[in-house]
């Protein structure tokens, strides 16, 4: 191919071949990426269509009777609730601060090359192995004992480098001249990030946030020895109590427990599901419309 | 020496960035209540003498300097804290560079984070810039709309109030017209030299002829030195230095 | 103005604790790792461990040979690696170069949707539907095999490996592609000869990131698998993972008994797992990067 003159390719056999096997590739390639996106699709269906007959206003705001084989997930509901409000609680103010020392404070040197190592690292280290860290360090060590506060602590953790990348991107994305603008101006560094840089970053940084935090909604390996209560019919009283939440609720009704009907199964994962799909699709809103409105 | 009635000075002031040397042992005066043109070819260290006046150039993290630079007699750069200096001696960009807030916002924001919160303190330090910035009567009933609703010419003039607001007793201007038609020009230029019984100004610009009308005295730098600096008319007129002469007359640059 | 420069300082000491708070993280996650599991070591010698191919954690005496738990999570990643990689870096050309307008857009947002499904609901989905559909295909006493672990995480890592792919492929520069079809190539042989080499080492990421994310995966693994610990001999068999073995006993174990350091010295070994990988996946990513 790369030896043979140009002007005379379009009729010889050689290109009539690739030709031909470059059809074949492409309805390959189309028929794999379509054989995922049937599955995913179908996968939603089949979540949406056999959940939607369990969804009540008494699957919702009940509590769970009969061993949980009737009655509502209300407890379950809240307690996801307020283990994410409590993650993000702890997780944004401090993946933001590393976000502006990585971009605003710290010179390229060892130290922040060892912060991102720590990053990357973090980001892929199983949630199992938080879950476990979790119960080490909060439950045991710490002493909160299996509680929302050292659930919300696990999760926030793991949430960290999500949080930290969205937020660098965000920072990074606001031009280096309004810093400029804000020095020349007589701010200090911390006036700067803190009327200039970080009030244009908000979006970016919130996006980020609640890709974060819908996955750490979903989670349920990290908070297995550190939040979940098996069957809890009432809301937690503190943040030092344990609390049902979803997606443990729905790993227990569908394999721990026999005979439960299919609908509380299926309305619970319909859900987790529209909880999670809920937090991602606004986060897209989010940064579509800040994309539009952006004025530099 | 320095001149002792000198508003600031530099003394053999040298800068690099990395390992490149932008300036070399650059030694002048800047007087009380004058404008002060510095022309040159691109690159030839002009914006890297303006920005060293007031500790901009450090915040490029590959910025070192030698050599000393005075305000009122004292070291910029040992006796000063770099925002002080920078309230003291303000400066007005090349590009038109509002901040992404109102038009009201921009101009208070350098009294606000020297901490002046009174509103009336601060509303009139605004109308008084705007005033002073010859934009006060086309911005007055639209003070909160933001800053990048203007035009170019009105957003450099907002520039200048904003810089204004610090109460400045130097202002630096980086080719402040570079991006503005000739009447716009036109205003800013009248804008500057309104501003001369008041403050002290240092004009860095491309273009020869602006340097001819407003200022007082004109710097000529090339490639990182000092090559000339005489009164305006004896610059043009009659300059000195053949590299000046070849500039002014358009061989290069 | 004192009061503020003080109070700045202490935003600035909080900003730069935060700052290297990750690397605290790290070093704290290793350390109560090592806390709780090294006990373990003094009952099971290491190499016993590693290659025991027993794990009876609650039989007189109990084994803690982790060899079958290796062999079963190396099993199901190794399907899913093999179903997931083909079709990923497959939707990966047809969206960054195939796909065009609203299909692209539809596809990139689908995934990333897909993406944020819970384990937990795949783990479900898979045991309702997935499970029947292999035990009828394969005339199995149960429907619970690695297979069906494979199927499911399969999905779970094409995500990841679909949109680092993309970005990898989307980051080679325009020039090549042109230069290539200017000189006669057809927009297949552009893709297979020029395109995926310049992209490769993104796309190595890619797969190693996606390993890593099955490798780690807990909830939609034990739910799928069958969890028994024994060395598996074909995918048809139920298997049990690292991640659920710890996931399954550390509600049953007593705090600071050999089973509990156990399963944190599983930990242990997961964590330098995953760290290896992506510390790996990073130079990678670096490398084409860097170009």
């Amino acid at each position: 191919m790369r030896t043979r003159p140009a002007q005379n390719t379009a009729a010889t056999p050689h290109w009539r071949r690739a030709r031909a096997v470059q059809r074949v590739a492409f309805v390959a390639l189309g028929l794999s990426t379509g054989l995922v996106a049937v599955t995913s699709l179908v996968v939603v269906g089949i979540i949406l269509a056999r959940g939607a007959g369990g969804l009540s206003w008494e699957f919702l705001t009940a509590m769970p009777a009969k061993g949980m084989r009737a009655g509502g997930i209300f407890p379950a509901i809240v307690g996801t609730l307020e283990l994410v409000g409590l993650t993000i609680a702890f997780a944004l103010p401090m993946g933001v601060a590393s976000a502006i020392y990585l971009t605003e404070y710290a010179a390229d040197t060892w130290v922040t090359r060892l912060v991102r190592l720590a990053i990357v690292n973090l980001s892929g280290v199983p949630s199992v192995v938080y879950g476990l860290f979790g119960l080490g360090l909060f439950v045991i060590f710490c002493r909160f004992g299996t509680s929302l506060l050292a659930g919300a602590l696990t999760l926030a953790i793991m949430t960290l480098p999500v949080i930290i990348t969205a937020s660098e991107e965000a920072l990074r994305s606001v031009p280096m001249s309004f810093r400029e603008v804000s020095h020349s101006l007589g701010a200090s560094r911390w006036q700067t990030v803190r009327h200039t840089v970080l009030p244009l970053a908000v979006p970016g940084i919130m996006t980020g946030t609640i890709l974060g935090i819908s996955r750490a909604a979903g989670e349920t390996a990290p908070i297995l020895f550190t939040v979940a209560a098996f069957y809890l019919p009432r809301l937690p009283q503190s943040v030092f109590d344990q609390a049902m939440v979803l997606p443990y609720h729905l790993y227990v009704i569908s394999t721990q427990i026999p005979n439960i009907p299919q609908t509380q199964r299926y309305g619970t994962a319909l859900v987790l599901v529209l909880l999670v799909l809920a937090l991602n699709l606004s986060a897209v809103v989010l940064r579509a419309r800040f994309r539009r409105r952006r004025q530099w | 020496m320095v001149a002792s009635d000198a508003k600031m000075a530099a003394q053999e002031w040298s800068v690099w960035y990395g390992a490149t040397q932008a300036l070399r042992a650059i030694t002048l005066d800047i007087l009380p209540r004058e404008i002060l043109g510095i022309i040159g070819p691109a690159n030839s260290g002009k914006t890297s003498f303006l920005r060293s006046l007031n500790r901009m150039g450090e915040l490029n993290p590959r910025f070192r300097c030698a050599g000393r630079i005075w305000l009122d007699g004292k070291d910029l750069y040992q006796g000063l804290d770099s925002q002080q200096v920078r309230c003291r001696v303000g400066i007005v960009f090349a590009l038109p560079l509002p901040l992404p807030l109102s038009i009201r916002e921009n101009v208070v924001y350098g009294p606000r984070v020297r901490g002046i919160r009174d509103r009336r303190r601060l509303d009139q330090l605004l109308e008084q810039s705007l005033r002073a910035a010859s934009l006060w009567d086309e911005v007055k009933d639209r003070l909160d709309l933001p800053a990048m609703r203007l035009s170019g010419g009105q957003q450099q003039r907002l520039c200048i109030a904003r810089t204004l607001a610090m109460e400045p007793e130097v202002i630096l201007f980086d080719e402040p017209c570079s991006g503005l038609d000739p009447i716009s020009t036109a205003k800013v230029e009248e804008t500057m030299v309104q501003l001369k019984s008041r403050y002290t100004m240092v004009l860095v610009t491309n273009n020869t002829k602006q340097a001819a009308r407003v200022s007082d005295r004109v710097a000529f730098f090339l490639m990182g030195e000092l090559i000339e600096l005489d009164r305006t008319g004896v610059m043009f007129t009659t300059p000195r230095d053949s590299r000046t002469n070849d500039y002014l007359t358009g061989r290069f640059g | 103005m004192r009061w503020r420069q003080a109070r700045e300082w202490v935003i600035e000491q909080l900003i730069r604790a935060s700052g290297i708070s990750s690397i605290v993280m790290v070093v704290l996650i290793f350390a109560f790792l090592l806390k709780e599991g090294l006990a373990v070591f003094q009952t099971v010698p290491l190499g016993d461990f590693l290659a025991g191919q027993r794990w009876y954690p609650i039989s007189e005496p109990p084994r803690f040979g982790i060899l079958p738990l290796l062999c079963g999570s190396a099993l199901v990643t190794g399907g899913a690696a093999l179903l997931s990689v083909p079709l990923s870096i497959a939707s990966a050309l047809c969206i960054s170069e195939i796909a065009k307008g609203w299909a692209k857009e539809a596809l990139k947002t689908g995934i990333e949707l897909f993406a944020a499904i819970p384990s937990v609901v795949l783990g479900f989905i898979g045991v309702t539907v997935l499970a029947p559909l292999i035990r009828q295909a394969f005339h199995l006493p149960t429907g619970l095999t690695a297979l069906t672990g494979s199927i499911t995480l399969a999905f779970m890592a094409m995500p990841t490996i679909v949109s680092i792919t993309e970005d990898a492929l989307s980051a080679v520069p325009r020039g090549y592609r042109e230069a290539a079809v200017a000189l006669g190539a057809t927009r297949w042989q552009m893709m297979t000869r020029v395109l995926l080499p310049a992209a490769a080492s993104g796309i190595v990421a890619a797969v190693m990131l996606g390993v890593g994310r099955v490798i780690g995966e807990t909830m939609a693994v034990m739910m799928l698998t069958g969890n028994a610990a024994v060395i598996p001999h074909s995918l048809l068999q139920p298997v049990r993972t690292l991640t659920a073995t710890i996931a399954a006993e550390m509600g049953e174990t007593v705090r600071g008994s050999d089973h509990y350091s156990a399963l944190f010295a599983i930990g242990i070994v997961l964590f330098a797992i995953s760290f290896s990988i992506n510390l790996v996946a990073d130079l990678f990513l670096h490398r084409t990067r860097a170009r």
